[in-house]
């Protein structure tokens, strides 16, 4: 199979549904000409012109609440952030108003708006350039919210959150970016929201990791492998809706339960998953459930800083062999 | 899709016009004055801001309008939903909570849709409505179907960063949006004049290269006009305007509040003085667009349509609470 970028992937995607769907339209800045800073876009300008690759002034807010409003009057605006950090000025775009309404509309409005960016710690991009946020998404009802980890998988997803009524969030970690991957020639590809991979079948411990962390677990679990411990590791894919089923029946049959999430521990996915696992499967366990998390810090800038921030293989390696021996 | 009015210049068409406008405003101020009542009766579980003394701004813009037309509004909406074609029966309902209600209970006063007819949600939050009507806009533009977005806002809306992202953004794309700032003096009880660094709300469009209108917002035909000529600017490509309507509420921001300590009974009376509803009797009968007779008739009409409103809105079933989580996604 063809082997393409993560960012690649995902602009082939955008590309197919923008040459299927003439209401679809991004705006970002410098996703126009310039085909965005990650390369998002570059191309689309010269098939599809400016309005459908829409150059915005920095007005985070203005052109948020522009295509929640947008969204519900016939067309599909993508809003391409860049780094998610930006954003933060449109979030009562975003809460208030696109998560709200359908709901509040009694269904007869829909809010196809998909808001993607850049998330995630590396590459010493400090604390304006660094954030997660998507347990502020996830709390929220109306969101769906999408953590790809691969680069086929980014693109199926991407589809499926174009084609969404819903307003979407789509998250890419910035150090997935120029990761590469297989990825199949196929237009249909698209992947279900609420549907979990298990990456790698295992015994006796279950790990749920996102995004940057799925391959770097799956690559200490065939370590650990030779160590005599069988990791079982589950990549929910989306946040929001969340697969509980699959991870509550691999705990089902392992006993053992790590959660590995690179952003803050309070109120996060970690969280959920946790207290979900001991709402309903309490007598499952053998052993408490356990949680690598990064810090609950800004980021900071010097990487020596910055790598005692986030969890390292290390610390996941080590938790794992922690837990298993509980 | 509703009829479209072009302005007429004949006596019989102006006659029919007005006779239009003035039971557009009559809806509004009788459905007002009932809600009032409700809330007194203890009928309206949460908020109720209501449209009296600025009537004639609804009226006048939303005559230019068909359904297709999407207009979002802000927590003073009665009036703006009234005039898209909201019936007053679903309003009222609304407002007393029942699933009849056009938001199906799920609102209230500040939380109106009926996307059916192009009222596209009033709204608690000051200023959202300004970037959605550009976003309607953006929509209208790519689709090339000639409709317009527009927003109803306050002179406090003025002053939030919303109202100058939305401008500029309708202004950079050349977007079919108009503007409309019901400009009553007060965001809440915080006057404009101590709030902002420049009361000419009209003159900020410049800021944007934008064309700016200040009018009388209690003159309907003064609203209208400039609504029209803007409405028809808009749909012929010529981009955005901002309306600057200025007026006042009679009635305190919200039912049930206190309304004294920022503004003089004085200064209430000589608004009243000025009541939309007043001065356009006034001219109808001076430009023999209505007779006394005619003018009552079409009140005691209105009446009794409101009166079956309330009856239709108390009659109606509570929602069911096995709803309460339907429609947070679209499947």
């Amino acid at each position: 199979m063809r082997e393409m970028t993560f960012v690649d992937a995902v602009r082939e995607g955008l590309a197919e549904e923008m040459a299927a769907d003439p209401t679809i339209f991004v705006v970002g800045e410098g996703a126009g000409v310039r085909g965005g800073n990650f390369n998002t876009t570059l191309g689309l300008f010269d098939i599809h012109g400016p309005e459908r690759l829409v150059d915005v002034p920095i007005s985070e807010r203005g052109f948020v609440g522009m295509c929640a409003g947008a969204a519900m009057t016939g067309t599909r605006p993508i809003v391409d952030f860049m780094f998610t950090d930006f954003i933060l000025d449109s979030i009562g775009e975003m809460v208030n108003q696109a998560a709200k309404m359908q709901y509040m509309s009694s269904g007869r409005l829909k809010m196809p708006l998909v808001l993607r960016g850049c998330v995630g710690v590396g590459g010493s991009a400090a604390t304006h350039h660094s954030g997660n946020y998507y347990p502020f998404f996830t709390h929220q009802p109306g969101f769906r919210v999408v953590y790809p980890s691969n680069p086929a998988e980014a693109k199926g997803l991407f589809k499926t959150s174009i084609r969404s009524d819903d307003p979407v969030l789509f998250l890419e970690h910035r150090l997935l970016l120029g990761a590469r991957g297989p990825v199949p020639e196929d237009e249909d590809l698209t992947i279900p929201f609420g549907e979990a991979r298990i990456v790698r079948e295992g015994d006796d411990i279950t790990v749920v990791a996102l995004a940057v962390h799925v391959d770097r677990t799956a690559a200490i679990a065939e370590q650990l492998q030779g160590e005599g411990i069988s990791v079982e590791l589950i990549d929910p894919r989306t946040l929001a809706p969340l697969d509980m089923d699959t991870i509550l029946a691999s705990v089902a049959r392992t006993g053992r339960l790590l959660i590995v999430d690179e952003t803050y521990a309070p109120g996060s996915i970690g969280a959920d998953i946790a207290a979900a696992v001991a709402d309903v499967a309490f007598d499952d366990l053998d052993a408490p459930i356990r949680r690598v998390n990064g810090l609950h810090t800004p980021i900071p800038y010097s990487p020596p800083l910055e790598t005692a921030a986030v969890p390292q293989d290390g610390d996941i390696a080590t938790a794992i062999r922690d837990l298993a021996a509980e | 899709m509703a009829k479209k009015r072009k302005p007429t210049r004949s006596r019989k068409g102006a006659a029919a016009r007005d006779r239009e406008l003035w039971r557009q405003m009559l809806v509004i101020r009788r459905c007002e004055e009932q809600l009032a009542r409700s809330h007194q009766a203890g009928l309206i579980h949460g908020a109720c801001h209501t449209y009296v003394g600025e009537e004639a701004i609804a009226t006048g813009v939303c005559a230019h309008l068909d359904q297709r037309d999407a207009v979002f509004s802000t927590h003073r909406g009665h009036g703006h939903a009234l005039a898209k074609g909201v019936p007053p029966r679903e309003l009222i309902a609304e407002l007393f909570g029942k699933s009849t209600g056009c938001s199906d209970g799920r609102g209230g006063s500040m939380h109106l849709f009926s996307p059916e007819v192009g009222m596209m949600g009033t709204s608690g939050i000051v200023g959202p409505c300004i970037l959605q009507a550009a976003g309607a806009g953006y929509s209208f533009k790519l689709l090339k179907n000639k409709q317009v977005g527009v927003a109803f806002f306050g002179d406090g809306a003025v002053n939030n960063g919303a109202f100058h992202e939305g401008l500029n953004l309708a202004a950079i794309f050349k977007l079919p949006t108009l503007f409309v700032c019901e400009n009553n003096q007060f965001a809440t009880e915080v006057p404009f004049e101590y709030a902002t660094g420049n009361t000419d709300v009209a003159q900020k469009a410049t800021a944007y290269n934008i064309p700016g209108v200040a009018v009388d917002g209690n003159d309907v035909l003064a609203v209208h006009e400039a609504a029209g000529a803007a409405i028809a600017r808009a749909r012929k490509g010529g981009g955005p305007t901002l309306i600057e309507c200025k007026t006042y509420r009679t009635r305190p921001h919200a039912e049930g509040m206190r309304d004294t300590g920022y503004r003089t009974r004085e200064q209430i009376q000589a608004w009243v003085e000025r009541d939309p509803l007043k001065l356009f009797r006034q001219h109808m009968l001076a430009a023999g667009s209505a007779s006394e007779e005619e003018i009552e008739a079409v009140d005691a009409e209105v009446k009794a349509e409101i009166a079956e409103a309330v009856e239709f809105a108390t009659d109606s079933p509570w929602p069911d609470p096995a709803t309460v989580a339907d429609h947070i996604f679209s499947e």
